[in-house]
């Protein structure tokens, strides 16, 4: 752990990454009012490869995600998420990004099948709307209460359905906080498909499942309380033990 | 698919997401037809008197409608503010000014149909000719699309902050006296003792048609800023 304590970036890798990344991330800050979320974050990311990030509550970490979905302006830094410089561009990565943050963003007086066929409408996806709505449902096990009010749904299921909406538009990059969250073992497994590494699949996972993070990620951003990177870099670089200490902060 | 197209699509989604959810939830339009009729009943107790004409009755008439318009315009967001939908709405490719004309098309929704049942309400309650009625049915629509330009710039402003129940009425309220000034001299003559007039509204109604537009085009303008971060 001595070792990796000082590794703020690890330094002299291979860059698996020919094409442009499909996020990149220099210098990047977010204060919020007098009190900072995110200090100085460097990172790129491939297409097709899963960053995992992790770190303890108030590292920033769903800040980051807001930020990179276009929620959020950065402070300062420079962004670019698939080719599109934030927050300039953020117009035409819009509705090129899924985004599963800690709210499942559905109405909860409009049922399952009114909540996807709205953000169908919304991404310009009206003629399979139907078929695709009713496959996505019945993908993550909801088929049955595709008809039911959102307010009357479980946690988990509105997970589910939360899912349904993310990547109902087929996005290019996946922003997923903490995925998993009010889903039982079954339906985390149905969901996985959906959402879980991919060829062709950019993720950016924010988890507190550290082993399952750094198993399915590519390359790990590991974030301390107050923002700061602790470490960033491929996976392989990062033992749970090293992760775990940094929530403990002796990283 | 061209960004007109685009922001028709998500302005037709978004107003027909918000009337579905009207109408299942009941949520504002009958809490502002009971807010309307019970302030008829007290201006009638209260000013003791059975029949109103001319600017008294413009104003118990604009003023109710106006109070009443405060509880939708309260209401506009909170789904939005509560449920996510503004994040949802940012996510997808389409411009903010989708949201502003669906949500003020929503609201001229809910104030014509108050003003269907309030206006017979006024008219059973204060007035002894129904002759001016239809001129000042024509009179609130124009002042509906006002209230409803103003009314969401601001609850749009006022959604995120924890006052919001007492920042709509502070900052809209002053930035409607136009309104109401225009709306209460075209509809005076037409509410008059005696029959409607038509004699001099003309004027009346060129300034609330303008200052329609000024606000349609201000939310226009700033729309896609205020909904930023």
């Amino acid at each position: 752990m001595a070792e990796t304590a000082a590794v703020q970036r690890e330094s002299g890798r291979a860059d698996p990454r020919a094409t442009q990344p499909a996020i990149a991330l220099a210098h990047l800050w977010r204060d919020f009012g007098d009190r900072t979320a995110l200090r100085d974050i460097t990172f790129e990311l491939g297409e097709g490869e899963t960053l995992a990030v992790l770190g303890p509550n108030g590292a920033g970490k769903t800040t980051l995600l807001r930020v990179l979905a276009t929620l959020l302006r950065p402070t300062a830094g420079d962004v670019s998420v698939l080719g599109c410089a934030l927050p300039r561009e953020a117009w035409k990565a819009r509705g090129r990004i899924g985004y599963l943050g800690h709210e499942p963003l559905c109405y909860r007086d409009l049922t399952c099948a009114e909540n996807l066929r709205f953000q169908a409408r919304l991404h310009g996806l009206e003629d399979d709307a139907a078929e695709r709505i009713a496959g996505l449902l019945d993908r993550v096990g909801m088929l049955r209460w595709a008809g039911e009010l959102v307010r009357n749904l479980s946690a988990g299921m509105v997970q589910r359905l939360a899912v349904c909406r993310a990547v109902l538009h087929e996005p290019e990059l996946l922003l997923l906080d903490e995925p998993h969250s009010h889903l039982d073992p079954e339906a985390a497994a149905l969901v996985e498909p959906l959402i879980g590494p991919a060829p062709d699949r950019t993720r950016v996972l924010v988890t507190h499942e550290i082993e399952a993070g750094l198993a399915e990620g590519d390359r790990v951003l590991a974030l301390r309380a107050g923002g700061a990177v602790a470490y960033e870099g491929a996976t392989t670089g990062l033992s749970a033990g090293d992760a775990r200490a940094i929530y403990g902060g002796a990283l | 698919m061209s960004a007109r197209a685009s922001s028709l699509r998500a302005f037709e989604a978004i107003l027909a997401k918000d009337l579905r959810v009207e109408l299942r939830t009941l949520q504002s339009v009958p809490a502002m037809v009971l807010f309307a009729v019970t302030t008829f009943v007290l201006f009638r107790f209260g000013l003791d008197r059975s029949e109103l004409s001319g600017s008294l009755a413009a104003g118990v008439l604009l003023a109710t409608v106006l109070f009443a318009a405060i509880l939708a315009i309260n209401r506009l967001f909170v789904a939005e503010r509560d449920e996510g939908g503004f994040d949802a709405i940012r996510l997808a490719p389409v411009d903010g000014t989708a949201l502003l004309g669906a949500k003020t098309a929503a609201l001229v929704v809910y104030l014509l149909l108050l003003e269907a049942i309030a206006l017979p309400v006024f008219a059973i309650f204060f007035l002894d000719s129904w002759a001016g009625l239809a001129p000042v049915a024509g009179i609130l629509a124009l002042t509906d699309l006002g209230l409803a330009a103003t009314g969401v710039l601001v609850s749009a402003i006022a959604a995120n902050t924890r006052a919001r129940d007492l920042l709509v009425p502070l900052v809209l309220l002053p930035l409607l006296v136009p309104v109401m000034i225009a709306a209460g001299g075209a509809a005076e003559p037409l509410l008059a003792n005696g029959g409607p007039s038509y004699d001099g509204i003309a004027k009346w109604l060129g300034i609330l048609a303008l200052y329609d537009v000024v606000f349609l085009l201000v939310g226009y303008a700033v729309y896609d800023f205020l909904l930023e971060d």
